[in-house]
């Protein structure tokens, strides 16, 4: 379990703290989509999570133990893929030799799974490949890491529409037992099957904290013809199909899917 | 218009387990993909299909066998196609009907169009 628990910080160069009195706590072998828009603080947490950053104030803990210590047994279990990073040049192997040794669950299996899903070889020349082949790369290790929490920033920036559907399958297929995914993104399509909770960030709180299950409980969604808006609208948008609308589910309602960029733009907008 | 609703993913998914079903892909007794395997094909979370099977555990569509996998039950395309008869009556033939009557067409209409595909199909 992730605990976040009354966090403030700041970057040295601005004086407004990114989070101030922040709390959050993340269960076990769930899939996480940390949404928020543009400087809402997703990388930053992130980063606080892996204890690369460290709070002023608060304590962040994983299984118990505060990030900010970076004991081994509580490194050899978290894994980020940042949005943007450099590969040493060498082989992809090569990388996999020196880096896997600190994941005691890395497993050879899911690494050969994943870069074949991807169509990569597993030599591969890490100079030599494009920014999203890079990406697939490395989160084809990471996945293979075995670890408890994997953190992704903006995982599909860069890839190409095959490359996205093939990250969804890996992804899909990787979810393990006892493993818990992060996705901080603003690509709502991307993920939005993905996802069993959704985490929307705005300034230091967070506006929405609520399982997929709840939310499909509670709202429907669905397009509607224009004049039909009752009391139980909170949020919808003009589309050539009709408006697309958020409204309260009513009991003898069917459940509808999840549109995560609907519910994302009436969070946002103080409509829900 | 009606507007339909767009189903639930995990239902959507049962539907097309219970096409594959219908069309004999799956065949009684026989073994459905995994929960990760479907997952992978459709792109959805593990706890999705975990859904799915809940729902056509629960119609007796498939059955689990513990530690070997989920199979199609017995009788299940019997079941698929009485239940799918009575949604085709309940939703889409009224729809149907009520269309024919807008459009000023009649039942006779029908019969022409139906004979028409019978001679086709022979």
């Amino acid at each position: 379990m992730i605990e976040f628990q009354n966090i403030t910080f700041s970057y040295r160069d601005k004086s407004e703290p990114v989070f101030d009195d922040f709390c959050l706590r993340l269960e076990q072998n769930k899939v996480y989509g940390l949404l928020g828009e543009n400087g809402t603080g997703k990388s930053t947490l992130l980063y606080l999570l892996m204890g690369l950053l460290r709070p002023s104030e608060g304590h962040i803990t994983v299984d118990g133990t505060d990030v900010s210590r970076r004991k081994r047994t509580t490194l050899q279990q978290m894994y980020i893929v940042p949005e943007e990073f450099e590969l040493p040049t060498m082989r992809f192997t090569d990388y996999v030799k020196a880096y896997r040794p600190f994941y005691p669950a890395f497993s050879e299996d899911i690494l050969r799974r994943c870069m074949e899903e991807f169509h990569l070889p597993l030599d591969a020349r890490l100079n030599q490949l494009s920014m999203g082949d890079k990406k697939k790369a490395l989160m084809s290790f990471a996945l293979a890491t075995n670890v408890r929490y994997l953190l992704m920033d903006e995982p599909t920036n860069g890839l190409d529409v095959p490359s996205k559907k093939q990250f969804r399958k890996v992804i899909a297929t990787s979810m393990t037992e006892d493993r818990t995914l992060i996705i901080a993104t603003h690509q709502l399509h991307d993920v939005d099957s993905l996802l069993d909770h959704v985490l929307i960030l705005q300034r230091s709180h967070l506006l929405l904290d609520a399982s997929v299950t709840e939310i499909c409980e509670k709202y429907t969604f669905d397009v509607r013809p224009n004049d039909d808006i009752d009391e139980n609208v909170h949020y919808s948008e003009r589309t050539p199909q009709g408006n697309a609308t958020l409204s309260l589910r009513q009991p003898d309602d069917e459940e509808t899917p999840l549109n995560l960029e609907l519910l994302f733009n009436a969070v946002t907008s103080h409509n829900l | 218009m009606i507007y339909q609703n767009e189903r639930a993913i995990y239902v959507k998914i049962a539907d097309r387990v219970c096409d594959d079903i219908l069309s004999g892909k799956y065949q009684e007794d026989e073994r459905v993909p995994s929960v990760r395997e479907l997952a992978a094909e459709y792109e959805v979370n593990t706890n999705t299909v975990l859904r799915t099977f809940d729902i056509l555990q629960r119609d007796e569509i498939i059955y689990q066998r513990r530690g070997i996998g989920v199979f199609v039950s017995p009788g299940a395309r019997h079941k698929i196609r009485i239940a799918r008869k009575r949604e085709f009556r309940q939703h889409e033939l009224p729809e149907f009907l009520r269309r024919l009557r807008l459009l000023g067409m009649t039942i006779d209409d029908v019969v022409k169009a139906w004979e028409e595909t019978e001679h086709a199909n022979h």
